[in-house]
């Protein structure tokens, strides 16, 4: 069977600077990839974040609004020069809208060599349910 | 962009400024014309007796991660998988790739292939590779006649 493949993106993409204001942080910002996919019972979102751990990430929710962020200590070798740059290194942050549907106080997130995992489950009305269909 | 120099660490301020410069006069280009060829981007520092090569490949294993160093050109070949999946489960969003991938590699010296490490922490691989011993600038005396 042939292996499934899908690009691996190397261009890192930088977030825009919004209305709400200026990062106070110096170093640049950018929106990590996320996959977000759904079962029945949980919504799950996996974001790529390199370099930062589980102290390093903050996940905030206000109203309806979860927000990502991920901070990076600056990599910085004293006494080597640089000969070839192709990626940048700087925070990451990114914000989702959720629905009502999901029960915020039972999100889970764990992190894993620089993968954040959410499991953020439905609340009981949003479970998929089974609709019957009967012969009329 | 790829430079087989090393800036010296005096103008890496001066270094700093250039390439961001460089990325907000660039920012009209496409973007193939300013990425890496292929997956992973990688950075190389160096200073006279070594090289630096950070990568991030989040997520990958490390287990399954061939590097390999064949004279002054280094190859670095790895596989990222897809996420498992339950049955039945739907994808709202499909960003992150997955698959094998392999790149390439001119270093700016040849290097000491047994003395070669890397570590990978919270998905950045870091590769140190020391200069070759037979590459080292050897001073030379000089001798009056």
């Amino acid at each position: 069977m042939a292996e499934e493949t899908k690009a691996l993106e190397v261009q890192k993409q930088e977030i825009t600077v919004s209305e709400n204001g200026e990062r106070t942080r110096e170093c640049m910002c950018f929106i990590p990839r996320a996959d977000i996919y759904e079962t029945d019972e949980n919504i799950y979102l996996v974001v790529d974040v390199p370099g930062t751990d589980e102290n390093s990430i903050d996940i905030t929710i206000e109203k309806n609004m979860l927000t990502l962020n991920a901070y990076i200590e600056a990599e910085d070798l004293d006494g080597y020069g640089l000969n070839l740059n192709e990626y940048e290194i700087g925070d990451y942050q990114r914000s989702f809208r959720l629905s009502n549907a999901i029960d915020r106080d039972k999100i889970q997130a764990s992190v894993k060599d620089g993968v954040l995992r959410l499991q953020l489950p439905k609340a009981g009305e949003a479970k998929t349910r089974k609709i019957e269909v009967n012969a009329g | 962009m790829y430079r087989r120099y090393r800036i010296p660490t005096v103008w890496r301020e001066l270094d700093r400024l250039q390439r961001d410069m460089d990325r907000m006069v660039s920012s009209g280009y496409p973007s193939y014309m300013r990425t890496a060829p292929s997956f992973p981007a990688l950075n190389i520092w160096s200073n006279e007796d070594e090289l630096i090569i950070t990568a991030e490949v989040p997520g990958i294993n490390p287990e399954g991660l061939d590097i390999s160093v064949v004279g002054d050109s280094l190859t670095l070949k790895g596989s990222r998988e897809a996420e498992e999946l339950e049955e039945g489960a739907r994808y709202h969003r499909q960003e992150r790739g997955y698959g094998n991938f392999s790149r390439t590699v001119q270093l700016p010296f040849p290097v000491e292939i047994d003395s070669v490490n890397a570590k990978f922490t919270n998905g950045v691989l870091e590769i140190n590779l020391p200069r070759a011993e037979a590459d080292k600038p050897r001073k030379i005396a000089v001798k009056s006649a």
